[in-house]
C-alpha cells in the first residue's frame, strides 16, 4: 500500500533528517510546496514592511515643507522600500509560484535538485535579514560638510544611494559608512539565491516533464516561468560583477566607477541596467502567466493564441536585453545610441502588445465569472495597459529626457509593477487558495479587497503623473508651499492609506479562510490544467501516479468534449471521473519515491552572511565562520546519502538477494 | 522496486545532474564576459602609473599556462581511466591534475607578489584593479576545482573505488575544469598577449 520511502542508511557520519511534523520538518524541507509557502509567506511580510516604508515616505509628502522626516531618513527610506519591493517582495512571490506550481504543471514530484531549492530559499532568508541588519548595525555617515551631517537616527542608518545606487553618489566619497556595504552584498547575496533556482527551473521544465507533457502543451504560466528563469540566468552575472566592482571601490581601494582615478560612473548605469531592465521582465513576466491562466478558466474559453502568447513572452524577454540604455538618456551616452534604443524601446511593445490583445481575445464572448481572481486579472490588464502607454512615451527621446527624474516616472513604474505584477499575483493568490489549502476564501471580502485596492491604487499613481509633469522631481524630500503640488500630494497619500487598508482587509480574509473557510470543492473552478486533477490541498506526493498528457489543458478535456458547432460538451461521465481521481489522488497504489529532507542547505545558506560581514569589517575570525559553515554545508551536502541508496528498506531483503533490474 | 522508476523524467535525454550543469556553466560565461569587457573598455583608456606591461614575464606565464592546460589532459586520461574501471589510475591522474592545478595557483601567487614588489598594486590605476579582479576571478575558480578535485581523490581513497554515477561525480568536476582552462586561452590571449 502507500509506502513513503524515507531514508534509514547513512553512509558516513550523516544521517538524514526524518521529521514531518513541527519546526524541524519545515527547516530540513526540501518539498517544493513547502518551499514554496515559506517563499510566500517571508516575501509578503517584506511587502508589509516595504509597504510601510512608502507610509512614512507618503506622510512626509503629505504636505507643502513637512518635518515628519529627516532629509537622511527620507533618502533612507525611499532606497530601502525600493530595494525591498523589488528584490524582497515581488522577486520571490513569484518564487513561491513557481516553486508551488511548476512541479505540479508538469506533473513532477518535485523540481529537479530539491535540496538546491531549499538552498536558494534559505540564501533569500540569509540574504533579506543581512540587508536589513543595516538598521541594528549599519551607519550612514554624512560627506565632509554635507548638509546630513548632524542626522544620526537608526531609521537614517540604512543604504541611502536609491535603489540603483548610482555611482559616485553610491561610492564612499558620497555615501561614506557602511550602509551602502550592506545593499551592495546584500543584493550579491540574494543574486546567488535567484541564480540557483533558474538553474533549477530551467532544468526542471526541461527534464521533468510527465509523460505526453510536450513543450508546446505546457501551461503559459510554465512557459513564463522558463523565460524568468533564462532572464534570471543571464541578467544577474552581470549585476553580481559590478556589485563586485562597488565593493572593491568601497572597500579595497579601487576606483572603477569613480573618475578620479580613471574609472568610469556610467560604465556602472551600463552594467546596473543590462541586468536592471531585464529585471523589470522578471518581475512581471510571472503574472503575465498567472493572468493566461485565470482569463481562460473563468472565461470559459481556451486562451486566445497559445502560441502566439508563448512566443511573445519569448520575445520580450529577449528584446529585453536590448533596451537597457532608455535607463539612461539623461546620461553621457551617443545620440546613435539613444536613436537606437530609443527604437528597441518602441518594438518591445509589439510582443507586449500582442499578449493584450491575446488576453483581450481569450475574454471575447465568454462566459465571464466576475470573481476575485478574474476582477484581479480584469484589473490587471487595465492598469498594465496604462503603465505600458506610459512607458511607451519614455522611447521618446526628447519627451524622456523631461521626464526622467520626475513623478512621471514613479507613477509609469508603480502602474506596471503594482498594476502590473501585483495586480497579477493577488490574481494567483485567490486562484490557487483551494489548491494550496483545501479551503475557499471569503469572496465578498474579496471583492471589497479588490475594489478597494483599485481605487486606493488609482488615487494613489494616478496623480503621479500629472504632478511629475509639473515638474516634481522624483525623491524629493519636501516641496514649498509656492509650487502648488500640495493638493495632489495629500490624495496621493490618502490613496497610499486607502492600499494600506485594503491590504489588512487582504490578511484578515487569508487568516480567517485558512482556518474557517469553507472546504474546497474537488475542481473549484472547473479549470484546465493538470494541478487541478489532484486532491486540494496537494497531497506530499502530487501525482499518485504519473500522469500521461494528451493534450493542451489536458484536464479541461478529460471533461468536456466539444459539439458539432465546437460549444464546450460535458463528458458523459466527468462528475465520475473526478470523484475517481481524488480517490486515487488520495491513495496511492504504488510506493512513492520522495527527496529525503537535509540540514545542509540551511548550513550553507548562513555561511554567506557572515562572509558579507567579513567584507564589511575586514574580520578573519567571521571570514572563518562563514567558510566552516560552507565546508560543513557542502561536506555535509555531499556527503549524505542519496535517495537512490535506500531504495530498499530492511523489510525487503528478498528484493535485494535477486539481482537488481532498473529499466 | 521498478514502480519508483516508473516516474518519468529527462525528456531530452540528458541526464539531469549533467543538463543542470551545463546550465550552470552558461551563466558562468556572462560572469566572465562581463569582466572580459570591462577589462577591455578600460584597457584603451589613459591611466596614470605603472603598466602591465612594465612589470610582466611573459615566457613564465607561458610556462604556468601551458601547466594548466596539460591538466587538461590528465582530466581526460582520469575519466577514461575511469569508465574503462582501472581506479588506481584514476586516482593517480586525479591527483596529477590537482596538482597541477596547485602549481599553476603558486605561479599566479608568485606572479602577483612580483607586481606588488614592483608597485603594481590593486588600486594602483584603474587597469592594475581590473586585471587583479579578473585574473583573481579566474585563480577562485581554479582554486575551487582543486578542492573538488582532491575531495574526489579523498572519496576515492577511502571508498576504494569511484563511479560514474556517484552524486558530485569525475565528470562534472571534469567540465568545470576544462572550462576554466579554456577561460584562461582566453585571458591569457586577451591580458597578456594582445
Amino acid at each position: 500500500m502507500t509506502k513513503i520511502i524515507q531514508p534509514k542508511k547513512q553512509r558516513n557520519i550523516f544521517s538524514r533528517p526524518t521529521a514531518e511534523e513541527g519546526v524541524w520538518s519545515w527547516i530540513t524541507t526540501v518539498d517544493h510546496k513547502r518551499i514554496g509557502i515559506m517563499y510566500g509567506y517571508a516575501a509578503f511580510f517584506f511587502l508589509l514592511v516595504g509597504g510601510l516604508e512608502a507610509l512614512l515616505l507618503r506622510i512626509q509628502l503629505s504636505q507643502p515643507d513637512n518635518n515628519f522626516l529627516s532629509a537622511a531618513e527620507y533618502n533612507a527610506m525611499f532606497t530601502m522600500h525600493g530595494t525591498t519591493m523589488i528584490f524582497l517582495a515581488i522577486m520571490p512571490i513569484s518564487a513561491a509560484f513557481f516553486n508551488y506550481l511548476l512541479p505540479l504543471q508538469i506533473g513532477a514530484r518535485d523540481v529537479a535538485f530539491p535540496r538546491l531549492n531549499a538552498l536558494s530559499f534559505w540564501i533569500f532568508i540569509a540574504g533579506g535579514l543581512f540587508l536589513y541588519s543595516t538598521f541594528l548595525f549599519g551607519t550612514a555617515g554624512a560627506p565632509e560638510g554635507g548638509y546630513l551631517a548632524e542626522e544620526v537616527s537608526r531609521l537614517a542608518s540604512a543604504p541611502n544611494g536609491g535603489w540603483f545606487g548610482y555611482q559616485p553618489n553610491a561610492g564612499l566619497k558620497y555615501s561614506p559608512g557602511t550602509a551602502m556595504d550592506y545593499w551592495a552584498i546584500g543584493l550579491q547575496i540574494l543574486g546567488i539565491a535567484s541564480l540557483v533556482s533558474a538553474f533549477n527551473f530551467i532544468t526542471t521544465i526541461l527534464n521533468m516533464r510527465t509523460k505526453g507533457m510536450r513543450l508546446m502543451r505546457m501551461p503559459v504560466f510554465t512557459w513564463m516561468t522558463f523565460a524568468v528563469s533564462f532572464l534570471l540566468a543571464f541578467s544577474l552575472p552581470i549585476i553580481a560583477i559590478a556589485l563586485f566592482f562597488v565593493t572593491f571601490d568601497r572597500q579595497f581601494g579601487t576606483t572603477f566607477f569613480l573618475t578620479e582615478g580613471g574609472g568610469d560612473p556610467v560604465l556602472w548605469q551600463h552594467l546596473f541596467w543590462l541586468f536592471g531592465h531585464p529585471e523589470v521582465y522578471i518581475l512581471i513576466l510571472p503574472a503575465f502567466g498567472i493572468v493566461s491562466e485565470v482569463l481562460p478558466t473563468f472565461s470559459r474559453k481556451p486562451l486566445f493564441g497559445y502560441p502566439a502568447i508563448v512566443f511573445a513572452g519569448f520575445g520580450i524577454a529577449f528584446i529585453g536585453f536590448g533596451v537597457w540604455a532608455h535607463h539612461m538618456f539623461a546620461s553621457a551616452i551617443s545620440p546613435v545610441a539613444q536613436a537606437g534604443f530609443g527604437l528597441s524601446t518602441m518594438i518591445i511593445a509589439v510582443p507586449t502588445g500582442v499578449k493584450i490583445f491575446n488576453w483581450l481575445g481569450t475574454i471575447w464572448g465568454g462566459k465571464l465569472t466576475l470573481n476575485t481572481p478574474m476582477l484581479f486579472a480584469l484589473g490587471f490588464i487595465g492598469m498594465f495597459v496604462i503603465g505600458g502607454l506610459s512607458g511607451v512615451t519614455h522611447s521618446v527621446v526628447p519627451a524622456d529626457t523631461q521626464q526622467t527624474d520626475t513623478y512621471y516616472i514613479v507613477a509609469h513604474f508603480h502602474y506596471v509593477l503594482f498594476g502590473g505584477a501585483l495586480f497579477g499575483i493577488f490574481s494567483g493568490l485567490y486562484f490557487w487558495f483551494p489548491k494550496v489549502w483545501g479551503k475557499m476564501y471569503n469572496e465578498t471580502m474579496g471583492k471589497i479587497h479588490f475594489w478597494l485596492m483599485i481605487i486606493g491604487f488609482n488615487l494613489t499613481f494616478g496623480p503621479m503623473h500629472w504632478l511629475g509633469l509639473q515638474g516634481q522631481v522624483r525623491r524629493t524630500w519636501v516641496y514649498a508651499e509656492e509650487t502648488n503640488l500640495g493638493f495632489w500630494n495629500l490624495i496621493v497619500t490618502i490613496g497610499a492609506f486607502i492600499l494600506a487598508i485594503a491590504t489588512l482587509i487582504f490578511m484578515a480574509n487569508w487568516m480567517y479562510s485558512r482556518r474557517k473557510g469553507e472546504v474546497a470543492p474537488f475542481d473549484p473552478w472547473d479549470a484546465r490544467t493538470i494541478e487541478w486533477s489532484i486532491p486540494s490541498p496537494t497531497p506530499v506526493w502530487n501525482f499518485s501516479k504519473a500522469p500521461e498528457v494528451k493534450s493542451l489543458d489536458d484536464f479541461w478535456h478529460q471533461k468536456y468534449g466539444e459539439d458539432e458547432d465546437g460549444r464546450a460538451l460535458k463528458r458523459e461521465g466527468a462528475d465520475e471521473l473526478l470523484a475517481q481521481l481524488e480517490d486515487e489522488g488520495l491513495n496511492p497504489k504504488e510506493e512513492i519515491h520522495l527527496p529525503s529532507p537535509s540540514y545542509f542547505p540551511i548550513i550553507m545558506a548562513f555561511g554567506l552572511p557572515f562572509i558579507g560581514y567579513a567584507v564589511i569589517y575586514k574580520s578573519i575570525p567571521l571570514a572563518l565562520i562563514g567558510v566552516i559553515l560552507l565546508l560543513i554545508g557542502g561536506f555535509g551536502w555531499g556527503t549524505e546519502p542519496l535517495e537512490e541508496e535506500f531504495e530498499s528498506s530492511e523489510e525487503e531483503k528478498p528484493d535485494m538477494e535477486k539481482p537488481q533490474n532498473y529499466e | 522496486m521498478s514502480d519508483a522508476h516508473a516516474y518519468p523524467h529527462e525528456p531530452t535525454g540528458v541526464e539531469t545532474r549533467k543538463l543542470g550543469f551545463w546550465i550552470f556553466l552558461s551563466t558562468e560565461i556572462l560572469f566572465f564576459g562581463t569582466l572580459i569587457t570591462t577589462f577591455l573598455i578600460f584597457k584603451g583608456r589613459d591611466f596614470p602609473g605603472i603598466k602591465l606591461t612594465d612589470v610582466y614575464d611573459i615566457p613564465f606565464t607561458s610556462v604556468s599556462s601551458f601547466v594548466l592546460l596539460m591538466s587538461s589532459l590528465t582530466m581526460v586520461l582520469a575519466h577514461n581511466a575511469l569508465e574503462t574501471d582501472d581506479q588506481e589510475k584514476t586516482r593517480v591522474w586525479l591527483l596529477a591534475t590537482a596538482m597541477l592545478g596547485a602549481v599553476f595557483l603558486a605561479g599566479q601567487i608568485y606572479e602577483f607578489t612580483e607586481f606588488y614588489h614592483k608597485g603594481f598594486e590593486l588600486s594602483t590605476n584603474i587597469f592594475s584593479s581590473t586585471f587583479y579582479v579578473l585574473t583573481g576571478f579566474h585563480g577562485l575558480h581554479v582554486f575551487i576545482g582543486v578542492v573538488l578535485l582532491l575531495a574526489l581523490w579523498g572519496i576515492g581513497q577511502r571508498q576504494k573505488g569511484l563511479s560514474l554515477n556517484d552524486g558530485m561525480n569525475l565528470e562534472f568536476i571534469a567540465l568545470y575544469w576544462h572550462f576554466v582552462d579554456i577561460v584562461w586561452i582566453v585571458l591569457f590571449t586577451v591580458v597578456y598577449l594582445i
